[in-house]
């Protein structure tokens, strides 16, 4: 069985992983000081299992299991009973740890993970959009994250060491590259038709020589892009 | 507050891993100061709603140091600054004081 541990404080880190240490199979593959690395660690690796701290600043452990749609099972841990109830009201939840968290209530609560994860059904390793898993992208803005549906995003810009991704509603503007965010997106939906830009395909009104028209962004087509979009078209 | 800290919870948890222990006292003594600090920033500009995040975090360590009656006053604390309020700051600074004296000693 393998776990992460997110806690912004060192010290709580440090404890459960001294604890997890005590434990034959279990394995700490990392710790994070911020729930916004952990999901993003998740959507890289499969994990078994998460301790979690509820109390952080800004993106506390509640907003981390609201987010997670494909959730391994959740320890929480806090120094605030008062969180208890809230979390048992998801299903991802096993357990609840007390700070400072005794070897003994470890032990039991590691139990109590091991017949959940024996009972539970195997999670989707591979979400997709085909599966209708994943049909959305969360971006990153002061330290919460947002939910876009992949159809409602019309553009994406490259601005320097931003992007800016247009939708039929707003803008938004997050530190990451053209290239970073291409890699998450369906290439069924998505094209890269310019050096700067990433059109939603089916968000396409007209095509000219060298640009697109998307609702009312006018996108430029580079030479070098133009083949591959004119090979997707369904020309007539 | 006339408690004193001790590492007994410490020394079950580390049990005869010797390294543990020691990493864990580095830990404490480098975590708290800057905690402690930050506190004082916050209570020193009336952020009180930050400084209940810092006397969120610092009274794990005063259960880690088995200090009870001090964590039960900074659960206290945490709740009256989060409502705006800081009635406690003056005993809770001698709980600070006490930790801090006490991790100059280990």
């Amino acid at each position: 069985m393998n776990c992460i541990i997110i806690d912004d404080e060192t010290a709580a880190r440090a404890i459960v992983a001294q604890l997890c240490s005590k434990i034959k199979d279990l394995d700490v593959i990392q710790e994070f000081d911020n729930a916004i690395e952990a999901i993003k660690f998740l959507n890289q690796q499969e994990i078994d299992l998460v301790f979690l701290d509820i109390h952080m600043p800004g993106f506390t452990g509640i907003d981390f299991v609201q987010t997670l749609k494909n959730s391994p099972k959740i320890v929480m841990t806090t120094s605030d009973t008062e969180f208890a109830i809230a979390s048992y009201e998801y299903e991802a939840i096993v357990d609840y740890l007390v700070k400072p968290i005794t070897p003994e209530r470890f032990h039991k609560c590691l139990q109590k993970v091991k017949s959940s994860l024996d009972t539970a059904p195997k999670r989707d390793s591979e979400p997709n959009a085909k599966s209708g898993i994943s049909q959305d992208l969360y971006i990153n803005i002061d330290r919460r994250l947002i939910k876009l549906k992949y159809d409602e995003i019309l553009l994406i810009e490259a601005k320097g060491d931003y992007i800016n991704i247009k939708t039929e509603t707003k803008d938004y503007t997050v530190h990451t590259t053209l290239k970073k965010i291409h890699s998450k997106l369906p290439t069924d939906l998505f094209l890269q038709i310019h050096r700067s830009f990433i059109i939603n395909f089916t968000k396409i009104i007209d095509i000219e020589d060298n640009s697109v028209l998307i609702e009312k962004s006018v996108v430029p087509i580079s030479r070098s892009n133009r083949p591959e979009l004119m090979r997707r078209l369904n020309l007539l | 507050m006339s408690e004193a800290p001790n590492l007994k919870y410490l020394d079950k948890l580390a049990g005869d891993d010797i390294e543990f222990r020691q990493k864990f006292i580095d830990i404490l003594k480098e975590e708290f100061p800057d905690e402690q600090e930050e506190y004082n920033n916050n209570v020193g500009n009336m952020n009180y709603r930050e400084a209940s995040e810092n006397v969120h975090k610092i009274k794990h360590k005063l259960n880690i140091l088995g200090l009870d009656e001090s964590h039960s006053l900074a659960v206290r604390y945490e709740f009256e600054l989060r409502n705006g309020a800081n009635s406690l700051a003056e005993q809770f600074q001698a709980i600070l004081k006490n930790v801090e004296n006490y991790l100059n000693t280990i």
